[in-house]
């Protein structure tokens, strides 16, 4: 018969073995982190991903290292570059065109295979080296042009390399961080497995299956891949960095271009975690309890003006003037609902290559109209300037708004904005094309958003003469002789420290010269459910998922 | 019969290769580079006539035009620019998936369809004709891109009951037809059924009134033929243009939606397409669009054979 007290035992008992069941199964569970991405495509996986920095961020960084990598870990300061599959480098003091990189010890790729000199210089030659067997086309035009000056690869021993420049560049070491090194004995497997007429086709081969079964060095390693629809990446737990082992078992990358689609997918609980949600949505996000990040990033939305003969933008007192006249915190706190940090310069102060510009941009109508009047321009006489932006596109955030938003405010500094609105590719392809092409349909300035990672995408190749069309993205034809001598000054510094000086100096004497009219930096919104705990957005175009937990 | 087969397979030849020429001729014509996937706008000369080189697009455009259609006719629609993955095998894993949720689709849309035009068309000029009619008006007007996105809000964000995205829990190569998958399947084909739903509710109710007014109906009833027989007849008379509609409603589908496969994430021939576009991938977008069209091409011939089938004075023609 049961008792009151024998009951109570045995319910305790059961509730014991019940716990004790569970336990282990608790433990165990794997944690999953899904993520809704704003490519229409999985960036490739290959090594070299396509699709800029988001591309990168996803399938570059997370399965892969490169010699040199970008300080993650803080939100509050500027993302530097770190080692990271090299420990140390430095340039041979009688050639500057020669660097030499110490390697990591003890790091293997996903495969088991170590990494060592012969993969770093098998890594270079995939894009460098044409008649090597595992060039690869498609991968030269995304990362070539990242490091411009990367000429070759030598082996020195197992664990050092020597790597080779065009022309001396201390950039490199910063254009590295593009550059990841995917496993050579995997895909030497594949190639010999491969099917093919010839050498070419079977090296194609091996690469389309490497993008399958990719192996890298990096903190995640691939599990599982539907093109077009998901990859999935587990966690390498004998990750070479510990402090950067992921904390999450597994993570799910799912590609969603329509900002709703990934919104409601975050709302209903598809996923944990949104790149740019849609922002008419971020009130009822918040509202709901799901944490929003955004941070200042090394984008600038600018007017890069025409310095060709008859621009009105020739005369330094209306490029200042128009800097002065944009209210900036207006854009940021109206139309843009905070989603953007003023720009006053490609770079903002704390930035090691901010330096010290004596032109402050900010909102300053009553002087921009002073300026204005010295150029001969006023309430009776306006300027009118012509600007080609588009309607969408890659890093342009709302470009039409935003044009019209600056269309009104420089009509109160005596400018006449005409917008000439085309086609996305069209007016990137223009960009390359210059301010004297046909395409660029007499506009005295152009709206294309640039990335500010690096020194040479940031600063060189706007303001260096040599980088006029054909060559590079100097639209404009900017011929200043100091842009060109103190861009010389910081490729041939290789000091670190005064590198970065002579950078400072390069960007302060842009803003002084106000080279472009700097409205905004994007600031890379991101949703995620309340689960989602550790995350750090540095001022960076990547994130490091590696410190991200869920809470299951 | 046959002889009116053959005739029609022979009249497809040009047409095939007609829409090879427009649709290599529409990519090429649109601006921009067509490396743009791979090659940055700061990429130097030297590597932009490097890469064109390699990928062919230094030759003249009748040569690229020639070389591509006799690959296409071997098969082979090349590799994708952006992923490096060959084309052909994109487009059929893009268009299974299409082909999934137009049948889903075209289930709810022709049945519906059907159903609503019938009893619109049999009860003329009554309020039921008007409800009916106010269906199908609504199907052809709301823009359906909106409906789905207003579907998500309802059923996944506020209900929780079906998913927003996605064509499965684990992606389309695990495809079953269980609830577990199906789920992802209802919101999607209901969006994409209402244009159909419409159009096909309309032309039944033009149809069955307009067989209906017809001496011959009068005839069979005078004949004492109960109303199922008439029925029947409406509907056998009604059936060759019903059924060109649906197949072409039904190309319609098949050829991906790129909004509602967008709003939805579905990973179609609309999704696809849609990405190669942005991507500006000329031979994924030559390739889905060339396979789209010869599915369009022979669907039409399909409902050409089916109809003549059922009428024979159409093969007299």
């Amino acid at each position: 018969m049961l008792t009151k007290k024998n009951t109570r035992a045995a319910l305790i008992a059961v509730l014991a073995l019940t716990t004790a069941a569970a336990w282990p199964r608790a433990v165990s569970a794997e944690t999953v982190l899904r993520i809704g991405m704003t490519a229409a495509d999985i960036p490739r996986t290959l090594g070299q991903p396509d699709q800029g920095f988001e591309g990168n961020r996803f399938t570059g960084l997370t399965m892969y290292d490169a010699l040199t990598g970008w300080d993650l870990s803080s939100a509050d300061k500027a993302s530097v570059v770190i080692p990271g599959l090299a420990t140390e480098w430095k340039v041979d003091d009688a050639d500057k065109t020669k660097w030499v990189f110490k390697l990591r010890p003890g790091v293997t790729f996903h495969d088991g295979s170590p990494f060592n000199a012969d993969a770093v210089v098998w890594n270079v030659e995939k894009v460098l080296k044409q008649d090597a067997p595992q060039f690869d086309a498609s991968q030269v035009g995304v990362t070539a042009s990242r490091m411009p000056t990367l000429a070759s690869a030598k082996k020195i021993d197992d664990m050092t390399v020597e790597l080779t420049t065009k022309e001396p560049d201390s950039f490199l070491p910063i254009n590295l961080t593009n550059l990841f090194m995917a496993s050579p004995a995997k895909w030497q497997h594949f190639y010999d497995k491969a099917e093919g007429a010839d050498a070419k086709a079977k090296s194609q081969a091996a690469w389309t299956a490497f993008a399958k079964d990719a192996a890298g060095t990096g903190p995640w390693k691939m599990a599982s891949f539907t093109p077009r629809e998901r990859l999935e990446l587990v966690k390498n737990a004998s990750y070479w960095d510990k402090a950067r082992v992921p904390k999450v078992d597994r993570m799910v990358l799912l590609p969603m271009p329509e900002a709703n689609a990934r919104t409601a997918a975050l709302l209903s609980g598809q996923v944990d975690w949104v790149e740019a949600p849609a922002p008419d949505a971020l009130p009822e996000l918040k509202q709901r309890g799901f944490k929003l990040y955004a941070n200042e990033q090394p984008h600038v939305w600018p007017w890069q003006f025409s310095r060709v003969e008859g621009s009105p933008w020739n005369d330094i007192r209306v490029r200042k003037a128009a800097n002065l006249c944009v209210d900036r915190e207006g854009l940021r706190d109206g139309l843009l609902a905070g989603l953007m940090v003023p720009a006053t310069g490609t770079f903002e102060p704390g930035h090691p290559w901010r330096g010290k510009p004596t032109f402050e941009i900010k909102y300053d109508k009553a002087a921009a109209q002073k300026l204005m009047q010295e150029a001969g321009f006023g309430p009776s006489k306006k300027l009118t300037v012509k600007t080609q932006t588009s309607a969408s596109g890659s890093g342009q955030m709302q470009p039409l708004a935003m044009n019209e938003y600056l269309q009104q405010a420089l009509a109160e500094c005596y400018f006449d904005v005409k917008l000439d609105v085309i086609e996305w590719n069209t007016l990137f392809t223009n960009w390359r094309r210059g301010a004297k092409d046909p395409s660029a349909n007499g506009s005295n300035a152009t709206n294309v958003t640039y990335a500010a990672m690096d020194p040479f995408f940031a600063l060189v190749r706007f303001l260096q003469s040599g980088m006029a069309p054909p060559v590079s993205n100097n639209w404009g034809f900017i011929n200043n002789p100091k842009f060109d001598e103190l861009v010389k000054k910081a490729r041939q510094t290789f000091d670190p420290a005064a590198r970065d000086a002579a950078l400072a100096e390069l960007h302060a004497a842009s803003v002084d010269d106000a080279a472009f009219l700097y409205v905004a930096h994007d600031v890379g919104p991101r949703a995620m459910s309340p689960k989602v705990t550790g995350v750090v957005q540095p001022k960076s175009w990547f994130i490091d998922f590696s410190l991200v937990s869920i809470a299951q | 019969m046959l002889a009116y087969i053959a005739r029609r397979i022979v009249y497809v030849v040009p047409i095939v290769i007609s829409v090879a020429l427009v649709c290599f001729l529409l990519v090429h014509i649109t601006p921009g580079d067509p490396l743009v996937a791979v090659l940055p706008a700061d990429a130097s000369q030297e590597l932009a006539a490097q890469l064109r080189a390699a990928y062919g697009f230094d030759r003249p455009l009748p040569v690229q035009f020639g070389l591509w259609l006799l690959r296409a006719l071997h098969g082979d629609l090349g590799n994708s620019i952006a992923t490096g993955r060959p084309v052909l095998a994109e487009v059929l894993r893009a268009v299974g998936n299409t082909v999934t949720l137009a049948i889903a689709a075209a289930i709810i849309g022709f049945t519906m369809g059907i159903l609503l035009g019938l009893i619109a068309g049999y009860f003329r000029e009554t309020w039921i004709d008007k409800v009916a009619t106010s269906f199908a008006i609504a199907g052809v007007s709301v823009p359906h891109y909106w409906l789905g996105m207003l579907l998500v809000i309802i059923f996944s964000v506020q209900l929780n009951w079906l998913p927003a995205v996605g064509a499965g829990p684990n992606g389309s190569n695990s495809w079953a037809w269980d609830w577990a998958h199906l789920k992802y399947l209802v919101l999607p084909a209901i969006t994409t059924s209402v244009i159909p739903m419409g159009i096909v509710t309309r032309t039944v109710r033009a149809l069955t009134g307009d067989i209906l007014s017809q001496d011959f109906v009068e005839a069979l009833r005078a004949k004492g033929l109960h109303e199922r027989g008439v029925f029947r007849h409406v509907v056998k008379n009604a059936a060759p243009t019903a059924l060109a509609v649906m197949g072409l409603q039904l190309g319609y589908m098949l050829g991906g939606s790129i909004l509602i496969e967008t709003v939805f994430s579905w990973p179609g021939s609309g999704f696809l397409l849609n990405s190669a576009i942005f991507q500006r991938d000329l031979p994924l977008l030559q390739g889905t669009i060339l396979i789209l069209a010869l599915f369009f091409v022979f669907l039409n011939l399909l409902v050409d054979i089916a109809q003549a089938a059922i009428d024979p004075r159409i093969k007299r023609g």
